[in-house]
Parts: structure tokens; C-alpha cells; sequence
């Protein structure tokens, strides 16, 4: 479509004055500044861009999966660190990645911003004048004709503006000449669809900035409220301070995982009620696709499993019952899960305490002693567990995780085993000391999820606006027309030029015939008008041509 | 509910269209051939009548006159190829019937609709402008490899879609990443047919091209480089509009509307790519091969991002049944 270079300003010549230091640095400066906002300088940070984001891609990423960074590092124990160093697990948020797209960002705004003034005053201004030659044009002719020079570019000009060119006449050094222009909205959509770049980047860093997101495992019966120390895992952007979160509250009533006959996930809704401030708790239902959405916060639910349950009956008789705790899916086809229930207020002393872990099978089979799940729905759901007993080491200042054991509690002595039995639902095992362990059913849990990104609908606009920009600029076709007439070279009549410049089309040539043909009917037509001693008569060359305009 | 004799049909009808496929290349193949002959003939003439200066090439748009046996060939090839699309369409009504649902839910139907957009946006043009038809067997040739890639690796047989994958956005997101796929298909073949092209009319110009080549019927370099550019500014709105309607989707299906997961990194580098190409071609230093080398670079992009991301690393975009 384009071939040609956008305009660029030349260098403006060095002042022939001795030069200061002051000036060598401003000149030095201002070189860098157009260097930077070069074109050639946008497409090398274009691929510099492209280029960065792929070390993203292929390696483990703390922002997608903290996890898998730690397996690389344990996996490459030598060249992890130095990766590190680098960022590169922390693509996106790297100084590096950073500078590319600022840089980039800057080049844009040196770039579309002048091209954005010029063109808001080419908008009020008129067409620009002719160039000298228009035999150099890409497209170009020249129709002789018996009619007198102004009439001559009457004729065109009426062409012209039949089919909606903005046109103008001045009278140029070689002569009476006319420029005529349309297709404006063309720059209007490459000015529009850069500058929405820009502004969908400032909606992105606004949402980082002022964006949080906190997630959180919850059983049916329970729920959490919206704060940085009930998440599991939470992040915000530096500038959310605890006491901007939403006063939200959130019940998981009723999960219900439906599924296909091939046991693929169908669908996922969470009964739940929340409650906002003080107002009345709402009941609503969420599922994959359909989040909760309330005052710039959305709750979704972005995955689940099962929560077995427990009761103990100690040998004094006291009993606890309803005891549950998430136990992760390993293998999402089966939900085979695995993880702990902790019980550290079993009795009154610190050892006092057990801990369940074990392996949950909503739909169990035995083979040989061993558990394994054949179905993800809880069919005939089991356990294979083993008891601890001990000290959990829960307040020992370190940092646990809820879904496994303290192994070094295990190897210092402090835990120790204290019986171990596969269980189906309502079935018991009695530890040593006699406390009597039930395997009394399950509950589901829902993997919930809260974000806050302020900059959402922002983005969402900008990049309307980008693709609206786009489609501006890809489909509009610029047109640009220039006509001259002057003397014709025998003395008799006239000669009309007529040269044209496209941008954003490949096929201008049968455009720019039609219009010559166009003209040169109608060029005939009025001198048979005004020769004609009838200038009412109908013409001999067809139709006005008005009529005969062909779509443009 | 999956309809067994319509996912049946389906298959069957795969299998017809690759054979079709494969018989308009033998077609389009033997098109070239016999334009040759008399090209050959021709340019010998030229040699012969003592103007070595003058090249046999057109620059224009329009090819020599062919002679009838081969033009018959090509109407042939172009007939197989459109009796292929109707039956390579009908692959994907048919799965979509079996499955009751749109029929891109898996790779194996991503792929294979991405390759029926290819190959209806080289019929459009072929149709448009003739000069293009003679492009066929090289959109044609990699269209039948990529098939029989597809049928044997991809192939999942039909199944109902995961839960995150049933949503409106999902037609939406899909259906323009499928067409903005196949249109910038053929625009990179235009383009690496134009890198061949160009080299072999830099040669025809100092006189060293080969006695016989193939490229010698091919439409001329600066009717390839305006093709490729065409289909990628055809392309890249819709891509561009795919690539937000995914993050749409994503905002209501993950709780972000963009993470950086590894197909987003790609679709991103893609994006990123095609708008250098279209920067490249208006950027003295960087029209014609260094511009045309970058479109080959999208294309590659956007054939590692299926293939890689979906089946080597892992990530939240999920295609059931490839495992
Ligand atoms: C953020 C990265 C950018 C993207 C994604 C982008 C994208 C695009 C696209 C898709 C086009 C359409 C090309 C065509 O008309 O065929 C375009 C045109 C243009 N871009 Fe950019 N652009 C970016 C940055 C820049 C920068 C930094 C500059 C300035 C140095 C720039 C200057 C231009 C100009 C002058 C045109 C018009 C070319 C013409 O009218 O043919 N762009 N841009």
C-alpha cells in the first residue's frame, strides 16, 4: 500500500556562528531526540520488544507459577541464580523489558505527536499546493481541450467535489492550478490508533499500580472476608494501602462440579452470599466465565476439590467432629488429592496436638493395598491415611505450609506416627492410645480468587479505540488530486494536467482513469454546450456526468 | 451427546479433502510445467533474435500468454481446489453437528480451520486476479503437508468442550485468531514466493538467471510483495481484534484479562511483528526482502505459537484431547 517514507523534517542546517559548548550539547541532544524517534528506531525496538518477551514464555515465571521457579531452581542449581540475576523470571516486571517499551513509548509520542498537531491543522487548512511537476506523480495526464483555462478547471473541480474531495484553486507560479484531497479520517485513525497505545500503557501501569488480587481456598460452610491476612496468597501494586480493600465478605454456600460423560469438567457454580459494608448478605451463584462482580472488584471461582472430613473421639470421651481441611487435587482428571488436617487444640498440653496426612480418592479403588482414584466425582470417596501425634510446631515462628507436614518435626522425634489405615466413608481407626479416628465424609472447597484492577475498563477502552485507529488507517484510502491548466502547445485551446497521489491503495490506476475519462466527458460535453447554438439541446456524449459516477 | 455417524462423516471427509488437495498440487504442478515449456520456448527466441539485453521477464503484472494445455490445467487445479474447500468446510460442519457445538474446541479443529481460511483467501485472490492462480502449488503444497501433520498428530476425535472453554468469547476470540491464522498463512507464502521471485529477477537482470525455472511463471515480485502486504493489513486488525477479544475472555474466565501466559506471550510477539512488517515496508532501508523476511518471521511466529505453546509447555489455554 505505502511506499512512501512518512514526511520527516530535514536537519535543520547548523548556524554558521562559532558553536558554544551550551550548543555542541543541545545539537548532540536534539540529534538523539530524532534519532530516537526515527522510524527505523521504532522497528529495532519493535523487535527488541518481540524479542524480550520470549524468555517469558520459556522460562518458569514467579508472576504465573512460584512453583515451578522453585523446581528450576532445585532442578539447575548452578545457572538459576544467574538467571535470577538477570530477571529472567520476572520477565514482564524487569528493568530491561521496561526500558525496551519505554523507550519504545517515547520514540511513539516523538513521533505521532507532531504528526497529531500537523495533522489537526491540516484538517482546517486547505489542500496543499501543486508540486511543479506533475508528469512525476505516480498517476498523471493530460487532457487537451477546446475550453478557456478557468472553465477548464471548473469542469474538474465539479468532478472532484461530486465525489466529496475538499478542493481548492490558487493561481500558481505556471499558472491557474487546483488541489483537491480526501480521505482524511486515514491520518486521523494512525494518529488515533498511536496515541491509544499510549493510553492503553498508562491504563496498564494505572492497574498495576492500584490493582491487588488476593486468593484463598474455601470449603462449603465457610468463607473469608477481603484482606491481605485471610489470602492464601495475595499481590498488590505498591500503591494499595490494606485499608483501600473493598470491605467484602464472601460465604461458599453450595459447590457443584458437573461433568460430561468423558468426565471432562462441564461446568462449575458456587452458591455463595456476600456482603458488602454492612448491607444484607446477597445470594448469588458464580461459575467458570461468570464471575461476581460488584464496585470494581470481581470474585471468581477458579477451581476446586475436596475437603475431607474427620471427627475424633479422644479416650476420655470428648469428641470433635466436622474437622476439614482442602486437600489438593494431584491429578485433576481423577481429583486424587493429597494433604493434611491439622489439629493442634486437641488437648491442653503443647504435644497435645495431631495431624491427619494422606491421600483423599473422591471415587476410590484398592489394588493390592494401595488407593488410587478412578472418577472425579465423589462416588465412593476414601482416604489412605497416616496419624501423627505430637508437636505440630505450628508457633514455632517458621512459616508452614497448610497443605503438608513440617518434615523436620518428623525427623527431630517431635511427630511421631501413631497408626495408619485406608478408610471408606464412615469407617474408623483407633490409634494407640485410643483415640478413635472417623473418616466421616467429605465437603468440596472452591479455589477463590479476588481482583481489583482499576485500569480494567481504561484498557478496555484504549484498545477499542486502538482497533477503531487501525481500521481507520488500513481501510481509508488518502487521496490527493492536483490539476493545472496552461496554454496548449499549437496556440489553440487549452492542455489540462492532472496528476495523482494515493496512499492506502494498490489498485490507484483504474481509479485515476475513471476520473480522467470522467473529466474528459465532461470536458467535451461542455464544449459542445457552449458551441452549440441549443445550449438546451440534449448532448451528443451521453449523460450528464454526474450520473455516470462510478462508486468510489 | 456426540453423533458418531456425523464425527464419522467427518473424518472421511478430511481424508477426501487432503486427496483433493494433493491432486490440484499435481495439477498446479503440471500447470508450471507446461507454461515453462513455452516460456522456455519463447524466451530461446528472444536470445536468438540477438537481445540479450532485454529480459524475457514481465514486470508487469500480467504473465506471458500461456498456451491452452496449460491454462486447461489450471482450471482444473483451481476446480479440485474448490471441490476440496467444500469438503474441507464440511469437515468442520460436521464435527460441529457430532458435537453440537462450534467446531473449534481442540487443536486438531483449530488447525484445521486455520488451514480451510488459508486456503479461501487463495481462492478469493486467484479468483480476483488471475495472475495469482499461479501461486496455487505453493499454498496448495504446504496446505496438504500441514493436513497430514494435523491428521496425524493433532487428531483428537470429537468430545464436548472443558468448562472454561464454553462462552460466548469463545466463538468470538477463536473464530478471528482462525481467520487472521489463515490470512497471514498465505501473505507469508506471498512473501517467501517474492523472496524467491526477487532474487531470480535480480538475476534475470544481470543476466545470470538458470536456462528453466519455475519462478519464471510465478506472478511478478512486485505483484507478490503487494499481495503479502495486502493480506497482512487484511489480517492484522483481525488479529489485533482476536487478540482483545481473548483478553475479554480471559478477564471473565482466569480473573485477569492478561497474564502473560505463554500463548498471550506469543499472540504478543506475533502482534508485535506484524506491526514491525507494516512499519518495516514504509521504512527506507527495510522495503522489499528485509520487509518480506519479516513477514516470514510472523508467519513463523504464529505456526511455533500453535504448535509449540499448545503441546511443549503448559499454560492455562488448554486443548482438550491433545496429550
Ligand atoms: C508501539 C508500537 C507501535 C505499533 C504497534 C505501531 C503500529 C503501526 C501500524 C500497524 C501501522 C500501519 C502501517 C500501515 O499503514 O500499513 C503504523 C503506521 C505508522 N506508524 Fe506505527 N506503531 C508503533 C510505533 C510507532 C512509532 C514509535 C512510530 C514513530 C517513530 C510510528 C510511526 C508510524 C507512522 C509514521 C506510520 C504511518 C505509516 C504510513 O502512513 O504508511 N509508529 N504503526
Amino acid at each position: 500500500m505505502t511506499t512512501t517514507a512518512p514526511p520527516r523534517a530535514t536537519a535543520p542546517a547548523t548556524p554558521p556562528s562559532p558553536t558554544s559548548a551550551g550548543r555542541r550539547v543541545l545539537n548532540r541532544l536534539l540529534r538523539w531526540w530524532r534519532q530516537l524517534t526515527a522510524m527505523r528506531t521504532a522497528l529495532i525496538l519493535l523487535f527488541l520488544l518481540a524479542l524480550a518477551a520470549i524468555p517469558g514464555s520459556l522460562l518458569p515465571q514467579r508472576s504465573l507459577s512460584q512453583n515451578n521457579v522453585n523446581k528450576y531452581f532445585t532442578d539447575h542449581a548452578t545457572l538459576a541464580p544467574w538467571l535470577d540475576r538477570l530477571y529472567l523470571f520476572d520477565v514482564f516486571s524487569s528493568p530491561w523489558f521496561a526500558a525496551i517499551y519505554l523507550l519504545l513509548f517515547i520514540s511513539l509520542i516523538g513521533c505521532v505527536v507532531p504528526r497529531a498537531i500537523e495533522h489537526g491543522r491540516a484538517l482546517f487548512a486547505p489542500p496543499p499546493p501543486a508540486p511543479r511537476h506533475l508528469h512525476r506523480l505516480p498517476e498523471n495526464t493530460e487532457l487537451p481541450t477546446a475550453l478557456a483555462g478557468p472553465a477548464t478547471l471548473d469542469v474538474i473541480e465539479e468532478e472532484l467535489r461530486v465525489r466529496r474531495f475538499r478542493v481548492v484553486r490558487r493561481e500558481g507560479r505556471s499558472g491557474p492550478e487546483l488541489s483537491a484531497e480526501k480521505g482524511y479520517l486515514r491520518e486521523t485513525g494512525n494518529v488515533l490508533f498511536h496515541l491509544s497505545l499510549l493510553a492503553l500503557l498508562l491504563g496498564l501501569a494505572g492497574g498495576k499500580m492500584w490493582g491487588y488480587e488476593g486468593s484463598i481456598l474455601v470449603t462449603e460452610g465457610q468463607g473469608f472476608c477481603n484482606s491481605f491476612q485471610q489470602y492464601d496468597t495475595y499481590s498488590a501494586g505498591p500503591l494499595v494501602a490494606s485499608g483501600d480493600l473493598a470491605p467484602l465478605c464472601v460465604d461458599l454456600d453450595d459447590f457443584k462440579a458437573q461433568y460430561e460423560q468423558n468426565l471432562t469438567a462441564s461446568s462449575y457454580t458456587a452458591d455463595i452470599s456476600y456482603q458488602l459494608g454492612g448491607a444484607d448478605a446477597v445470594d448469588t451463584t458464580i461459575g467458570v466465565n461468570h464471575p461476581l462482580r460488584i464496585d470494581g472488584d470481581r470474585v471468581y471461582v477458579t477451581g476446586h476439590g475436596y475437603s475431607p472430613e474427620f471427627s475424633i473421639t479422644r479416650t476420655d470421651g470428648t469428641t470433635f467432629t466436622d474437622l476439614s481441611a482442602p486437600f489438593l487435587p494431584a491429578d485433576p482428571s481423577t481429583m486424587a488429592s493429597q494433604g493434611v488436617l491439622k489439629v493442634p487444640d486437641l488437648g491442653a498440653g503443647a504435644t497435645d496436638q495431631l495431624a491427619i496426612e494422606g491421600f483423599f480418592a473422591p471415587t476410590g479403588v484398592l489394588q493390592g493395598g494401595v488407593l488410587t482414584s478412578v472418577d472425579p466425582r465423589p462416588l465412593d470417596p476414601q482416604v489412605a491415611v497416616v496419624v501423627y501425634t505430637g508437636y505440630l510446631g505450628l508457633d514455632s515462628g517458621l512459616p508452614q505450609s497448610v497443605y503438608s507436614l513440617d518434615q523436620t518435626q518428623i525427623d527431630r522425634g517431635l511427630l511421631t506416627e501413631a497408626g495408619r489405615a485406608n478408610l471408606a466413608a464412615g469407617e474408623s481407626m483407633t490409634l494407640a492410645d485410643g483415640t478413635v479416628v472417623t473418616f466421616s465424609g467429605y465437603k468440596e472447597f472452591a479455589a477463590m480468587q479476588l481482583s481489583h484492577d482499576p485500569g480494567q475498563l481504561w484498557v478496555l477502552g484504549a484498545a477499542m479505540a486502538v482497533l477503531v485507529g487501525l481500521l481507520g488507517m488500513l481501510l481509508v484510502r488518502r487521496e490527493r488530486v492536483f490539476a493545472r491548466v496552461g496554454p496548449a502547445p499549437d496556440g489553440g485551446g487549452t492542455v489540462l494536467s492532472i496528476g495523482s497521489l494515493t496512499r492506502g491503495s494498490a489498485d490507484t490506476g483504474p481509479r485515476f482513469s475513471a476520473l480522467a475519462d470522467q473529466v474528459r466527458t465532461a470536458l467535451a460535453d461542455r464544449v459542445d454546450r457552449s458551441s452549440a447554438p441549443d445550449a438546451t439541446a440534449p448532448s451528443a456524449h451521453g449523460p450528464a456526468p454526474e450520473k455516470e459516477i462510478p462508486p468510489s | 451427546m456426540i453423533d458418531s455417524s456425523l464425527a464419522a462423516l467427518s473424518d472421511h471427509l478430511f481424508t477426501i479433502s487432503v486427496v483433493l488437495y494433493s491432486l490440484a498440487v499435481v495439477a498446479f504442478c503440471a500447470e508450471l510445467a507446461f507454461g515453462n515449456r513455452t516460456a522456455r520456448a519463447r524466451s530461446g527466441e528472444l536470445v536468438g533474435a540477438g537481445a540479450p539485453g532485454t529480459p524475457p521477464v514481465s514486470t508487469g503484472d500480467e504473465l506471458p500468454a500461456e498456451s491452452p494445455r496449460a491454462r486447461r490445467l489450471g482450471v482444473v487445479a483451481m476446480g479440485l481446489t474448490v471441490v476440496g474447500l467444500v469438503s474441507h468446510a464440511g469437515v468442520l460442519v460436521a464435527r460441529g453437528l457430532a458435537a453440537n457445538r462450534l467446531p473449534w474446541g481442540n487443536m486438531y479443529e483449530f488447525g484445521t480451520a486455520v488451514v480451510l481460511v488459508a486456503v479461501v483467501a487463495y481462492t478469493v485472490l486467484a479468483l480476483r486476479a488471475p495472475v495469482l492462480r499461479h501461486i496455487g502449488a505453493f499454498v496448495l503444497g504446504p496446505v496438504v503437508l500441514a493436513m497430514v501433520l494435523i491428521g496425524l498428530f493433532l487428531y483428537a476425535s470429537a468430545g464436548p468442550l472443558v468448562a472454561a472453554l464454553r462462552s460466548w468469547w469463545l466463538g468470538v476470540h477463536v473464530t478471528t485468531a482462525i481467520l487472521g491464522f489463515g490470512i497471514f498463512f498465505v501473505s507469508g507464502i506471498a512473501s517467501v514466493l517474492y523472496l524467491l521471485r526477487s532474487r531470480y529477477e535480480q538475476k534475470v537482470a544481470a543476466g545470470t538467471a538458470g536456462s528453466s525455472s519455475f519462478l519464471e511463471r510465478l506472478p511478478s515480485a512486485a505483484a507478490l510483495d503487494r499481495t503479502a502486504h495486502r493480506t497482512a493489513v487484511f489480517g492484522f486488525p483481525i488479529w489485533t481484534f482476536a487478540v482483545i477479544a481473548g483478553a475479554i475472555w480471559a478477564e471473565s474466565a482466569w480473573g485477569r484479562f492478561w497474564g502473560w501466559d505463554p500463548k498471550e506471550t506469543w499472540a504478543f510477539i506475533a502482534w508485535v511483528v506484524y506491526a514491525a512488517y507494516l512499519h518495516a515496508r514504509t521504512t527506507s532501508g527495510w522495503r522489499g526482502r528485509p520487509s518480506a523476511w519479516v513477514n516470514v518471521v510472523g508467519l513463523t511466529v504464529m505456526v511455533f505459537n500453535l504448535l509449540y505453546v499448545n503441546m511443549v509447555s503448559t499454560g492455562l489455554h488448554s486443548y482438550a484431547g491433545v496429550s
